[in-house]
């Protein structure tokens, strides 16, 4: 009878922790579902503004036919984004066919050729190119390839698809090597060892193994670029000269999606049509972005699939 | 290569064509990276060059002055300090938490599949985009206005992926022989996280954080319309009130001012990729201590 109390204490103690145990798992299946929460928040938020106006106010034919953005304009204010779109694809699509090559060379050279403590250095630096602020690229855009620009092709300005296009390059490409050479990593060493067995070169092992196994991943990871340039506000916002424009050559300046509602936001009363016709680009924007993110997910699990 | 085999003499030929190649793919996706690095290089010792002379003391401690077209960046810098500081009290308990649930307890069903895919999604929203959800949500619908809450509460969820994914990475790195050594002396699920898992990733999480928090001083868009502001001439006092930040500043005195001597701008523009590079140079440096020191 003597051991009873402490017995008694003990089993108090284990119901403390096992009641912990409970309260945690709680707690951290939140936290495990705020990103869920979180994503579709956005969604709602920017269409509680911006939907109402897509769906009733907005003349959708116009909104993606028509290059005139004059949404001040009096009495009657239009709401053409094309020369938005264009703007953002014709900087996108320079950017990637900047960064597309030179990301999955460089993938292919760290993740395959490189060794050692150059592998280690190269992959240093590509992270440090990752991590330079968009605005810093922006200001490199405005300050350092303007005038180089203007100087090189003897142009008017410098500020344009052409430079846009090269900043977000240099941008994008870094974060497309790493994703890159992930896939590149997620090929098993076995199969590269099964074909330097048979007496492959390196590159033929890379050209015959390596990059048709690792090929959805491959193509994930330019997807992956082509939504952050997509999105990317900042560096174009102060690189593309920012003036509504359907582009027709590299050195027209045009005007993207993203930096239309960086500029304009702050001018607009809340509730304007000004103001919810910036939402309705977000919610364009938010859908892209994840169709793109969506694409990416399918093309890497499949990916996946096929190894295992 | 049984081709080579049958014609013997045109095997010396083949294989020297397959080293050549070799060789030549070798260099050239090496001259790739090479270029993909030197623009980078150059522009950095460019920025050091013109801003380096703007660096001073004075201007790490002074208010703007005249317009913002001469002085320092004292406001600028203790703003984005507030907004790195309230947005990791949000993101840091959040994204641990969610990188526990994805790594010690997530089951492989649909509802891991979908936070893994909102993650992704949540990392790849244009930062404009999250200023757009900051401003209606955070500014207007919780009426927190535009202040240093709003704008860090909308850093938060945008840099959230970064913690989740680095520490889920750390966590998973944690032998499963460890736990199972903890369970079986009965301890809970819980007590094992915290006294076992935790301790074994502190410093992993803590490379993670500095890493969220380069992402953080860097962000522009976001903040914009949430509570970052043009000029203010005192410090913020709470988090109801706005502020100045680096990356703003630096938009600001590069495009929203005229008359500015060409080193302000450079200057600012120095510090904070200074501030981001050593951020995560010491991040880097971390994980490469870390690798060295690791046990298993």
């Amino acid at each position: 009878m003597a051991d009873q109390p402490s017995r008694n204490r003990l089993e108090d103690k284990l119901d403390a922790a096992w009641v912990w145990d409970r309260v945690a798992k709680y707690a951290i299946f939140l936290g495990g579902i705020s990103a869920i929460v979180f994503v579709l928040a956005i969604f709602l938020f920017i269409a509680r503004e911006g939907l109402g106006f897509a769906l009733f106010d907005l003349d959708v034919g116009y909104f993606f036919s028509s290059p005139n953005w004059r949404p001040t304009a009096e009495p009657e204010p239009q709401f053409g984004a094309l020369a938005l779109i264009a703007g953002t694809a014709s900087v996108t699509g320079l950017a990637m066919l900047v960064a597309v090559p030179f990301a999955l060379g460089s993938a292919i050279y760290i993740g395959e050729f490189a060794t050692g403590k150059t592998r280690e250095t190269l992959k240093v630096l590509v992270e440090l190119l990752a991590a330079t602020p968009s605005v810093v690229w922006g200001f490199i855009g405005l300050t350092i390839l303007n005038p180089l620009i203007i100087e090189v092709f003897d142009v008017p300005v410098g500020l344009t698809v052409l430079n846009a296009g090269v900043i977000l390059g240099l941008m994008a490409a870094p974060i497309m090597a790493t994703i890159a050479e992930d896939a590149l990593k997620a090929v098993p060493d076995t199969y590269r060892e099964a074909a330097e067995a048979m007496g492959a070169t390196r590159w033929q092992v890379i050209r015959q193994v390596v990059l048709p196994s690792a090929k959805n991943g491959l193509v994930a990871a330019v997807l992956l670029g082509v939504g952050r340039g997509f999105g990317e506000t900042m560096a174009v916002l102060m690189a593309s000269g920012h003036s509504v424009n359907l582009p027709t050559s590299p050195f027209d300046s045009v005007r993207a999606l993203t930096a239309t509602i960086a500029s304009e936001l702050g001018e607009t009363a809340q509730g304007s049509d000004h103001y919810r016709v910036l939402f309705t680009l977000g919610i364009l924007l938010f859908l892209v972005t994840f169709v793109i993110n969506l694409l990416a997910d399918v093309l890497v699990r499949r990916g996946d699939k096929k190894q295992a | 290569m049984s081709e080579v085999d049958v014609r013997g003499f045109r095997a010396e030929s083949l294989d020297h064509r397959n080293q050549r190649n070799q060789r030549l793919f070798q260099l050239m996706f090496g001259l790739m990276t090479v270029v993909l690095i030197v623009p980078v290089v150059i522009i950095i010792s460019l920025l050091v060059v013109r801003g380096g002379p703007a660096l001073s003391w004075e201007f790490f401690t002074a208010y703007p002055a005249a317009n913002m077209t001469a002085g320092g960046i004292f406001p600028a810098l203790v703003g984005t300090l507030w907004l790195v500081a309230v947005a990791l009290a949000v993101s840091l308990p959040l994204g641990v938490a969610a990188a526990i649930y994805l790594s010690e307890y997530a089951p492989d069903n649909l509802l891991t599949r979908l936070i893994n895919l909102a993650i992704i999604n949540l990392a790849g929203v244009p930062s404009i985009v999250h200023a757009l959800f900051g401003l209606g949500a955070f500014v207007l619908f919780f009426e927190f206005g535009t202040s240093i809450l709003a704008a860090s509460l909308t850093l938060a969820i945008m840099t959230l992926p970064v913690v989740i994914v680095s520490t889920r990475e750390t966590l998973q790195a944690v032998p499963q022989s460890f736990r199972v050594a903890c369970w079986s002396l009965g301890a809970t699920r819980w007590q094992t996280i915290r006294k076992v898992v935790l301790p074994n990733s502190l410093s992993g999480i803590l490379t993670g954080i500095i890493l969220e928090v380069s992402r953080t001083v860097g962000e522009t868009a976001p903040i914009m319309f949430t509570g970052a502001v043009f000029f203010l001439p005192f410090l913020p006092q709470g988090v109801m009130d706005q502020t100045m930040a680096m990356s703003l500043h630096l938009y600001n005195v590069a495009t929203q001012v005229t008359g500015v001597p060409e080193s302000l701008p450079y200057g600012v523009a120095l510090s904070l990729i200074g501030m981001v590079i050593l951020l995560n140079s010491v991040s880097i440096a971390f994980r490469i201590h870390l690798r060295r020191i690791k046990k298993w």
